[in-house]
């Protein structure tokens, strides 16, 4: 296989990977019911946490835990001040998402540029690197990779495969029906609510120690949390599908250097710099009901009822309510 | 605790200001910076001499304009979050009638430059109102994807097509001759009196139009519950629509301003977060229209200032958002606290 395709690839997979942790921890959030708007300032503020303890202590691991303590004590916050205080939660996430991205840049300067940013190195796992064009792809890279992918898993298999997990759903289903059955809701939504801010935390070490390393006033990974929160609705809060969404955004950004980078074509590179937001719009339309609906009905009935449930995302019930009952 | 509610409600107003003045100060401190210094030379900053107020009132005008059209649409129930982008749009608009219309009369040229303005940042709104109603797309999610192809646009524009045959930088357009210049009312006062005018009667007419007008009312409704309002016969769709296209004109004026007396030309970031400080006030205003002018000139000032006090000592201007995201954060924990209270309901 072509050289070039196989670096396309496997800097497809190292880019998706912050964004995979992030929407995992979103999904989990929104699932049992509670928007955290705050993703965007979150992920920047504890990228600077992120690099600001590695480069004080040395260590990328106090790095990394220091920035899921952050995301983790924001989405705590979201949820105080929406659970128990009962303000609204967009309002509150977009506070945070804001303040977050200010403290960062503020707070961020001594760390602006440092000359050797701390990085999580690469580590090819032993036997299964040796894999052709696989190997290359998805085993030969830095530890936020591999875990990003048992996320994934692990993620699905708590949500469908578990009975905790059931709960987790109803929460965000049927508060009241989970509660009659014994769920301590705001409880376990406070819970799930600071491991999904924890995971957006990690997603900002995931940047910037590792493929963005380092920090600067103008962060490139700024505007990447509210992608991610766009991904979790085209991908109909599904984690597999998540994961389609953040390496098809991957992918076209891939696409959009590589053309950059071509002699031949002749598009301005700026205008380029558009397209995961046309991508964002784009999928956002087509999931919302009426255009899969015409989309679904223009194919062959015995498809329709499979093409439906792959394309339609419907939000939890009770996404972004308060439930007064515990 | 029950205290009289002549204590307790300015209580509830100032302890919010002090926690956040407390937290901004150990963000000073946290860097080294005195924060005693910081204040003084806001103050300075902010209103030392005329051309200084002057400033603050450049940055109230279009900081008035946006924050009073998000009034609008946050009546009408929508995060207009786009406002910013549609800030940039109208600044666009402006920007290309000022470089392209050669309009002999400075007085018409420039009416012109401001009315493509508030045309821009209206269709740019226009956008974010279709892709809600037409395509289900949230306005969160639709003004923050506008936003960010907005401003790529700019960018495009200022490094390729509006450049001058010539060559020139890639950082701002061309300074836009000096006919399509608003004019300000003296050389020691750079205030220009027409945005001035404009931006008090922008205000006071949506004070009286949320409260007195049958489509005041009809936003409310909108707003507070789209599906009775929709019932009670109320065209939930075309109040959604005209609130953004109303926000969108506002925040255009608001980028006209910017380009056709800040700045001159066009640049990227020409709002300079007005959009969001803007989103910011309006939440501190409680969604309400009235306390809105006071509140964007506080906010003018102390932005006004902070240039100086970033160019004196080195203190970056996020610290503005920093403080006041942390005001209107402990806001809503306050009023969150007086809620839970048991006579909460009985405010």
């Amino acid at each position: 296989m072509n050289e070039s395709l196989l670096n396309m690839l496997n800097s497809i997979v190292a880019n998706a990977t912050p964004l995979v942790i992030a929407t995992m921890g979103e999904v989990i959030t929104e699932r049992a019911g509670v928007i955290n708007l705050s993703l965007n300032g979150s992920i920047l503020l504890s990228a600077m946490v992120g690099v600001a303890a590695a480069s004080l202590s040395g260590s990328a691991i106090i790095g990394i835990g220091a920035a899921a303590l952050m995301g983790g004590l924001i989405a705590l916050l979201l949820a105080f001040t929406s659970i128990r205080l009962r303000q609204d939660q967009v309002a509150v996430g977009f506070v945070l998402t804001l303040l977050c991205g200010d403290l960062a840049r503020f707070l961020g300067k001594p760390f602006n540029n440092l000359p050797n940013p701390i990085i999580v190195p690469n580590m090819p796992i032993p036997v299964l690197s040796e894999i052709p064009v696989i190997g290359r792809v998805f085993f030969q890279h830095d530890p936020f990779v591999y875990f990003s992918g048992l996320l994934v898993f692990a993620v699905w298999w708590w949500l469908y495969r578990t009975r905790p997990g059931l709960t987790l759903r109803a929460i965000g289903e049927r508060p009241e029906a989970a509660f009659s059955r014994g769920a301590r809701v705001n409880r376990l939504r406070y819970m799930y609510t600071g491991i999904g801010g924890a995971l957006v935390g990690v997603a900002g070490a995931a940047y910037s120690l590792g493929i963005k390393a380092g920090w600067a006033s103008s962060p490139t990974m700024d505007g990447d949390g509210w992608i991610a929160l766009a991904i979790v609705i085209f991908a109909g809060w599904h984690p597999f599908r998540v994961v389609f969404g953040a390496y098809l955004l991957a992918a076209m950004r891939a696409v959009a250097s590589g053309i950059q980078q071509s002699p031949d074509i002749n598009i301005p590179p700026v205008l380029l710099n558009m397209l995961p937001w046309l991508l964002m719009l784009g999928t956002l339309i087509l999931v919302s009901g009426g255009v899969v609906e015409r989309v679904v009905k223009l194919m062959p009935t015995r498809f329709q009822d499979g093409a439906r449930t792959l394309l339609r995302s419907t939000p939890p019930a009770a996404i972004g309510t308060r439930f007064d009952g515990d | 605790m029950t205290l009289p509610r002549i204590i307790s409600r300015p209580l509830f107003f100032l302890l919010p200001l002090v926690i956040a003045l407390a937290l901004t100060t150990l963000c000073i401190l946290a860097l080294g910076a005195d924060p005693l210094q910081v204040a003084q030379t806001l103050w300075e900053g902010a209103f030392k001499d005329p051309a200084k107020l002057a400033g603050v009132l450049n940055f109230w005008i279009p900081l008035t304009l946006a924050s009073i059209g998000l009034i609008i649409t946050f009546t009408a129930g929508l995060w207009n979050i786009g406002v910013e982008g549609q800030m940039m749009a109208g600044a666009i608009a402006a920007s290309w009638s000022a470089l392209y219309l050669p309009i002999p009369q400075p007085e018409i040229r420039v009416a012109a430059s401001v009315i493509c303005g508030a045309l821009g940042g209206a269709g740019w709104a226009l956008l974010v109102g279709l892709l809600k109603t037409r395509f289900g797309v949230n306005e969160i999610f639709g003004g923050v994807a506008l936003n960010a192809i907005i401003n790529t646009l700019a960018i495009y524009l200022i490094s390729g097509p509006w450049q001058p045959p010539e060559g020139g930088s890639a950082q701002f357009t061309p300074p836009f001759p000096a006919e399509a210049w608003l004019p300000v009312m003296s050389p020691d006062f750079q205030v220009p009196l027409f945005m001035l005018i404009l931006t008090v009667i922008a205000a006071v007419g949506v004070i009286f139009a949320l409260r007195g007008t049958r489509f005041g009312l009809e936003l409310r409704a909108a707003g507070k519950s789209p599906r009775s309002a929709l019932l009670l016969g109320v065209p939930v769709t075309r109040a959604a629509l005209l609130a953004l296209i109303l926000c969108g004109a506002l925040a255009g004026l608001a980028g006209s301003q910017r380009v056709l007396h800040t700045y001159h030309s066009l640049r990227p970031l020409v709002s300079g977060g007005i959009g969001f400080y803007a989103l910011l006030i309006a939440l501190l205003a409680n969604f309400r229209a009235l306390p809105v002018p006071l509140l964007t000139f506080a906010l003018a000032a102390i932005v006004a200032g902070s240039t100086r006090v970033s160019v004196l000592l080195g203190i970056d201007q996020s610290l503005i958002g920093v403080f006041q995201g942390i005001l209107v954060l402990v806001i809503l924990m306050t009023a969150g606290l007086r809620q839970s209270r048991p006579d909460a309901g009985k405010v």
